[in-house]
């Protein structure tokens, strides 16, 4: 028995001896990750992980990057701004990653910028808001659009109607705050005028008496609700309740079909700016994303059985920026890859077009958002003209 | 004046579903001086399970049922396997218990249900009547004529059937109520049911409009709370009224002073009260005898 343990205990310990060498072989350039797969923002973090996941699989498969295999290290900072800090300084330090793909909200985000920053390693978040990218940090990228773009996206529409007095009923949740202070901010250099604000909890179930004094309100040409959850689909109903007749804009936040299923006939005629992932199958034939987002969908819904939210589609696209990037250096040198990621334009993406530059990190433009008009309990695309 | 009865209409429907929320921690409290922080969990099971078992293809009236009796034998098993089991132990070890539970079925929830929001069609109809220059939606009736047909019937209940009388008792004095044979046990259990059934119609007759979620039970306990202790925890009549004052000044508050601080004014005006009346405003001090 003794002698039996001895050449078991050799075996075990020779394959593991192996399997490092294995490992040591392919896995040659480690690429980092910290999301919040579990935990409040796990709407955000579950759909990213799996993503990079997938397509580190697939660019393996093919062969890997100029020759050599990725791996893929991945943290759960279950939406904790410490934990994130935490594995930040641990990819840093002992899994020594060139590049970091990760951050799924703005505070993990904001959390780990320091970190890389001092290790001069390439970080492109997967978080929303702009403070992340401005003022611009030389190792600090980004993938998705801002609240600030959807806010210009909907004015630039309003103008186009020759609206320009407007009522904004936001959320108080972290959303709608969020994107009330940036419609706030842009409306002058747009041309618009807030004339009167009304705010809601996130989990009111009436918001007649706020609609009640926009109504009253003399002058108003639209309401804009920036907010998220079942919020916007209740002022939506009041709304109709109500008899107001004014055009209705909702955000991006409710960018989804449950809004239309929840806020029923009174969606009729709601408009809202989106990315183009969520309407793949509306673009129009020539459209420059439509392969892009397609295949996206395609591959992920088949991969995971799940729909496609515009979070899994930041992460690819900060995967695949940084992929092109390394094909580009054409090694696997942290500040090599910085460089060309900066250097990144006309990158076909789900999240729109990215052009990078020195002073821009995130490198979308308002052509990243389409204008959707509910009509018949669908998406119908407002051309933008 | 048109405003104002759009306020009041929005403030009374808001306010009646409050009220059945605090008319649950009422009984339960009357019953074995347990507040239950769970209540809110009853009312999202009543409209989640009307949700679901009308989307398995059931008839939306019969799936009301279901989802009725569902969260009653719920709040039975509560009192059954948690609450019962750590009998004799404080009204605090009790009340952590129930926030156990509420957390609990939050997470039972999210894994048997979904963590999306859901609705229910309107009992008549969406097309909102017209009064005096206010939009009503009939579900505000629907909502209102449930709130008063509950209240009544728990007032039949308890003033005239021999089990009411029990619960009175068993509220008035624990010990002498089980001297004369009343089975204080299964009072207390009586009041979980009950609280649970009302949880549930509150849950069912408030999804049209306000929407439901696994989450939707947390902000409705915390309001309910808030209009039982206005009220006078422990009295029926305050709960209502308790509720009802919550919703009219929520109401009020958006529409008259600022909707940044709706929920500040409210609860202000709450804090005045309890300091002013500490036992609310239907509540009897209680009188320590030595």
């Amino acid at each position: 028995m003794g002698a039996l343990q001895r050449y078991a205990v050799a075996a075990v310990v020779g394959l593991i001896a192996l399997s490092a060498v294995e490992n040591r072989a392919f896995a040659q350039i480690k690429i980092g990750s910290v999301l919040s797969v579990t935990g409040p923002a796990s709407f955000l973090g579950d759909p990213e992980k799996r993503t990079l996941e997938i397509y580190v699989d697939e660019i393996n498969a093919k062969g890997g990057v100029n020759g050599q295999k990725l791996q893929l290290v991945v943290y759960d900072d279950a939406g904790s701004a410490d934990n994130a800090r935490t594995f930040a300084t641990r990819l840093v330090e002992e899994d020594k990653v060139v590049a970091m793909v990760g951050g799924s909200t703005t505070g993990t985000t904001m959390a780990m910028m320091q970190i890389f920053e001092e290790a001069k390693i390439p970080f492109i978040s997967l978080a929303g808001a702009i403070q992340i990218i401005e003022p611009v940090r030389r190792w600090v990228f980004k993938t998705p659009h801002t609240d600030k773009m959807a806010c210009e996206k909907i004015f630039a529409d309003l103008k186009k109607r020759g609206l320009k007095t407007i009522a904004l009923i936001s959320g108080t949740d972290a959303f709608g705050k969020s994107m009330r202070g940036q419609c706030v901010a842009v409306a002058p250099k747009a041309g618009i005028t807030v004339a009167i604000e009304e705010n809601y909890g996130p989990r009111d179930s009436d918001m007649t008496p706020q609609l009640t004094n926009i109504r009253n309100k003399a002058g108003v040409q639209a309401v804009v609700n920036p907010g998220f959850g079942q919020g916007p689909a209740i002022v939506t109903r009041n709304f109709r309740q109500l008899g107001i007749t004014l055009p209705l804009y909702q955000s991006h936040g409710v960018a989804s079909k449950q809004f239309i299923e929840l806020a029923g006939p009174a969606a009729e005629g709601v408009r809202l700016p989106a990315a183009a992932l969520l309407i793949a199958d509306k673009l129009p034939s020539g459209d420059k994303q439509k392969p892009v987002v397609e295949n996206y969908s395609r591959t992920y819904q088949t991969k995971t059985g799940q729909a496609v939210s515009t979070f899994g589609g930041h992460a690819y696209d900060g995967f695949m920026i940084l992929v092109e990037a390394m094909q580009r250096a054409k090694s696997a040198d942290s500040s090599q890859i910085r460089d060309e990621i900066e250097r990144t334009k006309g990158y076909v993406g789900t999240g729109g077009i990215v052009n990078m530059s020195a002073t821009d990190h995130m490198g979308l433009d308002l052509s990243a958002f389409k204008i959707l008009e509910i009509k018949g309990g669908d998406w119908t695309l407002v051309p933008d003209t | 004046m048109a405003e104002l009865l759009q306020f009041i209409s929005s403030g009374l429907t808001v306010g009646a579903i409050y009220a059945l929320v605090a008319l649950g921690f009422t009984l339960i409290y009357k019953a074995s001086d347990i507040i239950n922080f769970a209540q809110g969990e009853f009312v999202m099971l009543g409209g989640m399970t009307t949700v679901f078992v009308a989307m398995a293809g059931v008839p939306l009236p019969l799936a009301a049922l279901i989802a009725v009796v569902a969260t009653t034998a719920t709040g039975l098993a509560l009192h059954r396997f948690a609450i019962e089991p750590a009998r004799g132990a404080s009204p605090v070890v009790l009340i952590m218990i129930t926030i156990g539970a509420s957390i609990f079925l939050r997470g039972v929830a999210q894994i048997v249900f979904d963590r999306r929001f859901h609705s229910l069609p309107p009992l008549l109809g969406a097309d909102p009547i017209q009064l005096g220059g206010a939009a009503i939606l009939p579900q505000s009736l629907v909502v209102l004529a449930s709130a008063t047909a509950i209240v009544t019937l728990l007032w039949l209940f308890v003033d005239r059937t021999l089990l009411g009388k029990a619960v009175i008792a068993t509220a008035a004095n624990r010990l002498a109520a089980r001297l004369i044979g009343v089975d204080t046990r299964r009072v207390v259990a009586l009041s979980f049911g009950i609280s649970a059934a009302i949880g549930a119609v509150a849950g069912i007759l408030i999804t049209p409009i306000a929407l439901t979620s696994y989450d939707a039970g947390t902000l409705l306990a915390l309001k309910g709370f808030a209009a039982a202790m206005l009220g006078g925890i422990g009295s029926a009549a305050g709960a209502v009224v308790g509720g009802v004052l919550i919703g009219l000044m929520e109401a009020f508050a958006a529409g008259y002073v600022s909707s940044n601080y709706k929920d500040a004014v409210a609860f202000l005006i709450i804090l005045v009260v309890l300091i002013s009346i500490p036992q609310g405003l239907f509540g009897r001090a209680k009188v320590e005898r030595v």
